[in-house]
Parts: C-alpha cells; sequence; structure tokens
C-alpha cells in the first residue's frame, strides 16, 4: 500500500516523542548551566602543572627540562629556564622554570606534553568553561595560572593522581636510599682512609659525593 | 578558468558517460552552490551549469579549508603528526590514527601485542557504525527530513562517544593509538559499558530502518538518482561504501587482512544499482556487520600489554624506507604513505584522503539530474571537508 511505510515511520516518531517522557533512554538532553552531566575521569581540556605542598612556587615539580617546548605539536608552550637551583619534591637540586606560558588559543589538547613529561609535572585540567573577553593576554596562560595543587590533580583524576603519587614516593624512596647508601659509604671511606687496600664495595660509594 | 575547459571529453581514456547536452534554446544558467550552502558539509562550492533545472556541467571546487597538513607532517616528529591526523576525518579520529600508526609500524617494523589489536578493531567498528549512523542522518537532512532521523542517529553516537571519552579523553580527537600499540589500557568496565552500548545498537537501526527504509519519499527520491556504473567507480579508483553501493566487491578488511581482521567472520554487503539508495542500503548493513564483528572481539579480547617493549615515545627514528599503510576507513581507502631517510620526521608524507578520491565523480553522476538531486547525490558520497582539503 502506498504510504505504508511513511505511516510506520510516523509511528516509530510518535513512540520516540510520547516516550521521552517516561523514558530516560529516549531523552538525553540536558539544560546545560543548570543541569549538568558528570565529566568522564579521563576527560582531557588544557594542560596545568602540579606543585607539591601549600607553596605554588616553591612545590613546582617542572624542572623546565623543556622536553614539552620542543615535543608539543602546534609549538605552544614557552619555557625560560632558571640561572640557579631550587630543591625538587625529593631533595635533589634542580634548575625551574622563571616562565612558563601556555597560549591555550593554539593548544590542541593533544597531551602529548603530559605523555613526554619524565617529572610527572604536567597534567591535562578538566576546567572548559574558559571563555574570556580578551582574546590575545585571556588566553596567555602564565606559570602562576597554570599552577594547580597535587591534592585538586587528586580530585580530578584521583586513579591516575594516586598511580603517579605511589611512583613519585618509590622513585623519593630509591633516592633517600642512595643518599643513605652514598652518606655510609662516604663516613666508611673517610674512616678507612689511611687503609692502603681499598674494598671492593669502593667505586659506587666514590659516586655518590 | 571557465566552466567550458572542464568539459568531460578532454579527459581522455574515461569511461564517462556522454555529456548532456542542454534541449531548449536560451543560455545556461551559471549558479555557484556554496561554499556557504548549508547543504556543502562546510566550505564547498559546486559550480554548476543548468538548463532549466537539470544540470549540463558540474564543476567542483575545493581548497578553502586547505591547512598544509602534509607539509606540516614533514617537519614535525612522527608522533607528533598523530594528533593532527585526527583532524583529517573529524568523524572518525580513530580510523585516522590506526592507518597512519599501521604506516609507522610498516616503516619501523614494529609488533603491535594482541591485545591491542582487538582494541584497535572495537574501536575502529564503533567508528564505522557512528559514522554511517550520522552520514545516513545528513543525507536525510539534505533530502528535507529537517532534525528526526538525523537527531535519532546523534543521539546513537553519543552513547559511542562517551565511550570514546572515558577511553581516550577525548570525544572526538581521541589521538589515542600509538606506533606499537595503544596508548591507555581499556579497563574491564569500560568494556562491560561497551558491551551494553553495542547490545543496544541492533535495536536501533532496527528503529532507524523502520523509520526509513521503507519509506515512499525516500525511494522516491533516491532509487535511479545519482547512479555510478561500476567501471567508472573501479577507473576513478573509488573505495568504500560508495564502491560496494556500485556492486564491486572490494574491502580493505578482506582483501588486505590488515590487523587481525582474518579472525572475524563477516560479509560485506553489495549494491547492485549504484543508486543513491544502494549507497544508504549497503551502509544500514554494514552497520549491522559492524556490530557482528565488535560481539566477536568483545567476547575475545584477551588480557597482556598493550605497547611493544621496544616502543619508545621520544626519540623515534625509524630506519630509511618507504612504507604504504591502508585501512578500510568508514569512508574508503585511507592510505598513508611515508618515506623515512632515518630522520626523527618523514621525508614524504602524502595521505589517501577517500573523501577526495571519492568526490571526483560527482559530475559524472550528477550531470541530468535535477539540482535538487545534486545535494542528495552529494550528501550520499559521505565527505568530510577536512579530509577532503586537507
Amino acid at each position: 500500500m502506498l504510504g505504508e511505510g511513511i505511516l510506520k515511520g510516523m509511528a516509530e516518531t510518535a513512540r520516540n516523542f510520547f516516550g521521552s517522557y517516561v523514558s530516560k533512554e529516549r531523552l538525553t538532553t540536558v539544560e546545560y548551566p543548570e543541569e549538568r552531566v558528570p565529566t568522564a575521569e579521563n576527560a582531557r581540556v588544557f594542560p596545568f602543572l602540579v606543585y607539591d605542598g601549600a607553596e605554588w612556587e616553591a612545590g613546582m615539580r617542572c624542572v623546565a627540562c623543556q622536553i614539552c617546548e620542543k615535543e608539543c605539536p602546534p609549538k605552544c608552550i614557552l619555557i625560560d629556564k632558571s640561572k640557579d637551583k631550587k630543591p625538587d619534591y625529593a631533595g635533589k637540586p634542580q634548575f625551574y622554570p622563571t616562565r612558563f606560558d601556555i597560549d591555550i588559543s593554539v593548544c590542541m589538547s593533544c597531551q602529548i606534553c603530559v605523555e613526554v613529561c619524565p617529572f610527572e609535572a604536567i597534567k591535562m585540567d578538566t576546567q572548559f568553561e574558559l571563555a574570556t573577553d580578551d582574546r590575545f593576554a585571556g588566553l596567555l596562560l602564565d606559570r602562576k595560572e597554570l599552577a594547580k595543587s597535587n591534592e585538586y590533580y587528586h580530585t580530578i583524576h584521583p586513579t591516575e593522581a594516586t598511580e603517579v603519587d605511589s611512583r613519585l614516593a618509590e622513585e623519593k624512596a630509591k633516592v633517600e636510599a642512595k643518599a643513605k647508601a652514598a652518606a655510609e659509604a662516604a663516613a666508611a671511606k673517610a674512616a678507612a682512609a689511611p687503609n692502603p687496600a681499598p674494598p671492593a664495595d669502593k667505586p659506587p660509594a666514590g659516586g655518590g659525593d | 578558468m571557465s566552466l567550458a575547459e572542464t568539459k568531460s571529453e578532454k579527459v581522455a581514456g574515461w569511461n564517462r558517460p556522454p555529456v548532456v547536452e542542454p534541449d531548449g534554446e536560451g543560455e545556461l544558467l551559471e549558479v555557484a552552490m556554496g561554499p556557504h550552502h548549508p547543504s556543502t558539509h562546510g566550505v564547498f562550492r559546486m559550480d554548476v551549469a543548468l538548463d532549466g533545472e537539470r544540470v549540463i556541467r558540474l564543476k567542483p571546487v575545493f581548497g578553502y579549508l586547505h591547512r598544509n597538513h602534509e607539509k606540516i607532517a614533514e617537519g614535525a616528529s612522527y608522533l607528533a603528526s598523530m594528533p593532527y591526523t585526527d583532524r583529517l576525518d573529524y568523524f572518525c579520529s580513530l580510523t585516522n590514527n590506526w592507518a597512519y600508526a599501521l604506516a609507522v609500524e610498516k616503516l619501523s617494523g614494529q609488533e603491535v601485542p594482541e591485545r591491542a589489536e582487538y582494541i584497535r578493531v572495537i574501536l575502529a567498528e564503533l567508528t564505522r557504525i557512528q559514522n554511517h549512523a550520522s552520514t545516513i542522518g545528513f543525507l536525510l537532512q539534505e533530502m528535507g527530513a529537517s532534525g528526526t532521523p538525523l537527531m535519532y542517529a546523534f543521539r546513537e553516537r553519543e552513547k559511542i562517544l562517551d565511550l570514546f571519552e572515558s577511553l581516550t579523553g577525548s570525544r572526538m580527537m581521541c589521538n589515542y593509538m600509538r606506533f606499537g600499540g595503544c596508548r591507555v589500557d581499556v579497563s574491564t568496565a569500560w568494556l562491560d559499558a561497551t558491551r551494553k552500548v553495542v547490545a543496544g545498537l541492533p535495536g536501533f537501526i532496527d528503529e532507524f530502518e523502520a523509520l526509513l527504509t521503507a519509506n515512499e519519499i525516500l525511494m522516491a527520491r533516491c532509487q535511479g538518482v545519482g547512479i555510478l556504473k561500476p567501471d567508472l567507480a573501479v577507473n576513478a579508483g573509488i573505495s568504500g561504501p560508495m564502491l560496494r553501493g556500485s556492486g564491486v566487491n572490494y574491502d580493505i578488511r578482506k582483501v588486505d587482512h590488515y590487523g587481525i581482521y582474518d579472525r572475524f567472520k563477516f560479509r560485506v554487503p553489495l549494491g547492485d544499482h549504484g543508486d543513491i539508495y544502494d549507497r544508504y542500503m549497503v551502509r544500514v548493513l554494514e552497520m549491522r556487520e559492524s556490530i557482528i564483528i565488535l560481539d566477536q572481539a568483545l567476547r575475545d579480547i584477551p588480557a597482556g600489554p598493550i605497547m611493544d617493549p621496544k616502543a619508545k615515545i621520544r626519540g623515534f627514528r625509524p630506519k630509511p624506507g618507504e612504507a604504504y599503510g591502508r585501512i578500510e576507513a568508514p569512508k574508503g581507502e585511507l592510505g598513508f604513505y611515508l618515506i623515512s631517510d632515518g630522520g626523527p620526521n618523514p621525508y614524504r608524507y602524502r595521505v589517501r584522503p577517500p573523501s577526495l578520491i571519492n568526490l571526483t565523480v560527482l559530475e559524472d553522476m550528477c550531470l541530468g539530474q535535477n539540482v535538487a538531486d545534486v545535494v542528495l547525490i552529494f550528501g550520499s558520497v559521505d565527505i568530510v571537508l577536512g579530509e577532503v582539503d586537507r
């Protein structure tokens, strides 16, 4: 019969229309600013810099190695390396960025900077409501605007942040153990200095000073 | 260049239909459809010469969205081009990732672990389903069914994009595959969520078909319109659902056995007439076959690593040589041709985009048809301008 297909299709739309009043399956939209769908845990928008502790400048994990600056596909990162050094989370003296700018009007949220960072210093944020009326300066974030605490990182990516923390704790323990061993070996070396024949475990001790 | 110079006789050796001659007296009307016409899926122009309502000549004009993708890739490291491939065909970023990763893996001789291969198949078939669903939605939109079929398609697409977001972090610009594997592992919860979505897909396709397939208006508009002959399709290098809609049995998943596609049982749907309706039907049936592949892949996915242990993120330098990796993307054959001189960036990087090459037969399909049908024929080609212009 001519028109049967159209009637069948109309029945389908009618079912969807009336179904939208009773079934969440058929009404998938929400009224955005008032009502929000939760973001996925893995969601990524723009990068931010993680710092430990309360002081953003003292606790910043970034050591200005400039790997992310080099690997960034659209080249939206600009880093200036410091002249002096400050201690990092494990107490080792490291350089720090005197300037760390990300132009988020250029950034394409590919998270390659996160993948290449060997210091777990740069991570992806989930904040997406970034509208501003300043086209240039408003979208050029400096290191103060980029710095976010490790606690904040835990709230947005809990699983990932816990993994990162355990990895860093492991590394810190390793560094401390190495420093302790080096100190002990140095002490042993000082004590054993008059002896002419050094024991076999001397060479690593020499490297630890 | 004037329209007269694009006359079909100038292209020798092509099995082209005869050029349609104007029948009435008076002059031809030249119309530029686009670049801002809502039916052109972006910025694309068709210069058509009309005799009344009939199309006498048609010249596609593209390049408005050219952004130098190949040259940028030749100056960037291999990894840095991966996020740019997302932006070629932004509807199917995961298949673009796969094609590029496949080419680089061929170049460097890297092995992909079993689990990563399964993840790639699952993601590629999900991509195919959401691409075909939205293509059909857009086709119906251009037919004048404003909204309803497109919104039904987008409702399902949303579920698949939510899966992509929870796995890769982004809905469309996934940037997920890496040379020698995938970036992050899938969790059991994600696989369960995917199984749930896949279980709901046949119901959606049934609903979609009840809405559309037997609809008299759709049949009247699509059947016998925009016919593409199989020999012309083969000669012009057409691939994907357009080629199979013309009845040529050529699916790279079956021909090349790339990845692990030889392990799955699925059929390749073929059309009979090569008209718009056949291309529509091929896409619907391909979605059904994709569900069959997904069921098998989600059942068999093994545990194990997801990255080649020898793969490294930074300082990747494949040995000198050349490679061509191609996959059956939702739109057709997507290939990446790479030449390496042993350096950190490719010496030559070339994309073989299905959208652009499928567009080359637009004039042949449109000659003698009405203007209103040109919009439909163009919609049935299934292009994304990001891939046409690169």
